[in-house]
């Protein structure tokens, strides 16, 4: 016979640490001496995130989850929840929050994450067009084109307050307006789907898992602005994406989801997917268009906007692929569902590629006005190793740096902008006090000086000085005035600059410059790199009343810079080290540090 | 096939949300589901797949369906596999090497006991099924 009960308890590196080894034994005892052990099943479990408030235990198959348990909480566990069916409030986590965030969806437990993007990954085989179906696929392309006119449609994402989630955060419904309001004739539809920035996986995981969410959507668009074509713009190093892309568009196609006369409606609508070769720039949408029509990828000024003047000169709407995911929930659910979701000004939710210096990387997909506290300490479940939390990076190359002091602001555009970060396409970096942030501005600016096309002089000059500045200051070779230029070049491109690229290529140097400012000077006045990362700002040395004369550093060092005669202090050869720190993790009486 | 009509959808969506709940207890009543993103074959999903599809041939189950999906957002605990079984809670287990894979058959769908060490969180409720 099958256990009715299961108690998960968190066997994560943190809850073990707060004994919830001990929490499954004494509950294992309990069930026992109740004579449940036919009925329930204790399962020590992998890291269930949330470490800040473990250990956790979850209760299946109703999903009760419990927080801060400890081994003497086992006996009423077992004695209220498993005997008597009753929950014990006080080890509940507080869910107030959860319910405000999500309007009237009914969250029966705490739960930080929400998916509407997401919905189907990790649910359907995305290469099966039943498993869409069945979930209530093409369910809104059937509402659009049986129940709804082109400008309902339009009105309906107007309404929801969904604003574009490639970074500028501009409103579909008023995009898709502009171009709907264009004469008549052809119109193209384009997903952009280049997805470039460094740490950025979320659309490539939401085509591989769920890509006729995208088709559905971009046929909804393609009805509500008058387009009969669409192109997907994406790039050739997403080889899973593009193949279960082209499986679905088969199957649309078979099936009659894709092609002439879609349903028996009267509209037509296809699409075909277009390659790209890995540049950044051309996930800007100017520089997309004229890739997607064969022409180098260089950004052109606007206006005139896409949506007048686009493909071929054609009304255009580009849209992201996160955005359109989002259109067939909206079109289903009806836009005050949607609207409820969020915060003032930024409706729905992110999905943020969580990366860097957390325990739990993932993909993750919360309501907008979650806060980053939220995100990395609960659902990401803290710094790895017990480090310190030091900053986030969101917005990739485009965006900024956000200090400890921001970790409670409820993310939203706006909110973002004001700290001086993006929101960005969705990568969320995060970084420990190991990270030196003028090094991390040194990477970024590598990053964009690279991928620059360099049509314009701010960008192409501008992002080359303060790469160059950054090397210097780096190198140890800064000085206060460099800092003064610098901040001066980044002005310059902000406002110059062509496209976005070079417009927000300066951003995570001004904000390392606005919120650590002191580390700048460190490197430049002391010669100092705090975190250890600026090789040549850091020196090894070995306390000699430490040292024990182990010999173990010198085996270890692989320039062969450090000497000396067992059981005598050693010492390092400042002009052979290669500052690589493994004379440091080596020691085992921390007589080696750096500085 | 055919090209489908309004009608046609609505009855395909129908059969295959019938099929999906699993209704007809002849036939495959457990199914196991192996995440296949870049991120969970980049960390070895298809030695997991593989290693279930042979301990469900080698132990002679027949009502075990196996399926791939994309990614369900546990990077940090690639290769996920979920097991749906009747009369026990859908759970996702992380770290799906070979060997837990078997394990996951033994234990799991044959057993029908929870596998310790490996089961994550579920990562949101779901918007579609809970209408
Ligand atoms: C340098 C640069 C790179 C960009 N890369 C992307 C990208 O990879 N994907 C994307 O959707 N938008 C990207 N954008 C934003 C697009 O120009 C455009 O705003 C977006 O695709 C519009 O879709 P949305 O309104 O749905 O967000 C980029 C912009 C710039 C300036």
């Amino acid at each position: 016979m099958a256990y009715q009960q299961y108690l998960l308890v968190c066997g994560g590196t943190a809850c073990t640490s707060g004994q919830s080894l001990e929490l499954a034994a004494n509950l294992e005892k309990g069930i026992e001496a109740a004579g449940l052990s036919e009925r329930v099943q204790v399962v020590r479990t992998g890291c269930l995130g949330f470490c800040e408030k473990g250990p956790i235990v979850k209760v299946l198959p109703e999903g009760t989850f419990y927080v801060c348990v400890k081994p003497e909480d086992a006996a009423e566990i077992v004695k209220e929840h498993v005997v008597k069916g009753r929950v014990v409030p006080r080890l509940l986590y507080d869910e107030k929050q959860a319910k405000t965030l999500v309007g009237e969806e009914n969250i029966p437990f705490y739960q930080k994450q929400f998916r509407i993007v997401l919905r189907n990954c990790g649910v359907i085989d995305p290469e099966k067009i039943e498993d869409y179906v069945a979930r209530d696929g093409y369910k809104a392309l059937e509402k659009v084109l049986f129940e709804m006119k082109p400008e309902d449609v339009v009105d309906e994402i107007l309404k929801s307050g969904l604003r574009g989630r490639g970074g500028a955060g501009f409103p579909t419904g008023r995009k898709w307006q502009f171009a709907a309001a264009q004469p008549k004739g052809q119109k193209y539809m384009v997903c952009n789907a280049d997805e470039g920035d460094p740490g950025a996986y979320m659309d490539r995981s939401t085509l591989e898992g769920d890509p006729h969410s995208v088709l559905e959507a971009m046929t909804i668009a393609g009805y509500a602005i008058g387009a009969s074509k669409g192109f997907i713009y994406i790039r050739a190093e997403y080889p899973l994406a593009i193949h279960r892309l082209e499986v679905a568009i088969k199957q649309a196609r078979e099936l009659g989801l894709l092609g002439d006369d879609i349903l028996g409606s009267g509209f037509s609508f296809d699409i075909e997917l277009r390659f790209g070769a890995g540049a950044f720039v051309c996930g800007e949408e100017t520089a997309l268009l004229q890739s997607i029509e064969g022409n180098r990828g260089m950004p052109r000024p606007r206006p005139p906007f896409p949506a007048v003047k686009g493909l071929w000169g054609r009304p255009t709407v580009i849209n992201n692929v996160e955005t359109l995911a989002n259109i067939p929930v909206i079109i289903m659910k009806g836009w005050q569902w949607f609207s409820g979701i969020g915060t003032e000004t930024t409706k729905g939710t992110k999905v943020f590629a969580l990366t860097g210096k957390v325990n739990n990387s993932g993909l993750i997909e919360v309501p907008m006005g979650t806060t980053l506290r939220e995100i990395i300490f609960e659902i990401g479940g803290g710094i790895r190793n017990g480090h310190r939390f030091k900053a986030a990076q969101t917005g990739g190359p485009s965006g900024g740096i956000i200090p400890p002091q921001f970790l409670d602001t409820p993310i939203d555009y706006e909110s973002l902008a004001k700290i001086g970060s993006i929101m960005g396409s969705g990568g969320l970096i995060v970084m420990d006090e190991t990270d030196c942030v003028v090094d991390i501005a040194k990477f970024y600016l590598d990053f964009t000086v690279d991928e620059s096309c360099g049509k314009c002089a701010p960008c192409r000059i501008g992002g080359r000085k303060l790469l160059n500045y950054l090397k210097k200051i780096t190198d140890g070779r800064g000085t206060e005035q460099d800092i003064k230029d610098m901040e001066a070049i980044c002005d310059a491109m902000n406002k110059a600059s062509l496209c976005g690229l070079g417009q927000t290529a300066s951003n995570p140097v001004k904000s390392t410059l606005r919120y650590f400012m002191d580390e700048y000077l460190e490197h430049v006045n002391e010669r100092k790199c705090r975190a250890g990362k600026c090789a040549k700002l850091v020196r090894y040395s070995i306390d000699p009343e430490k040292c024990k004369g182990c010999t173990m550093c010198a085996r270890k060092c692989p320039a062969g810079a450090i000497s000396g005669t067992v059981r005598q202090p050693h010492s390092i050869d400042q002009t052979k080290c290669v500052k690589c720190g493994a004379c440091e993790s080596t020691c085992k009486f921390g007589a080696i540090s750096h500085g | 096939m055919a090209k489908l009509t309004l009608e046609a959808l609505r009855k395909m969506r129908n059969e295959t949300q019938q099929a999906m709940s699993m209704r007809d207890s002849s036939k495959k009543d457990v199914q196991v589901i192996v995440g296949m993103g870049t991120c969970g074959i980049a960390a070895g999903a298809k030695d997991a797949f593989g290693a279930i599809v042979d301990a469900i041939a080698s132990k002679g189950l027949t009502n075990v369906l196996v399926r791939q999906t994309g990614c369900m957002g546990l990077c940090h605990s690639e290769p996920t596999v979920e097991v749906v079984a009747p009369d026990m809670p859908a759970v996702i287990y992380g770290n799906v090497n070979a060997d837990v894979a078997r394990e996951i058959v033994e234990t799991h769908v044959i057993g029908r006991k929870l596998l310790d060490g490996h089961i994550c969180d579920r990562p949101s409720v779901d918007i579609i099924a809970n209408k």
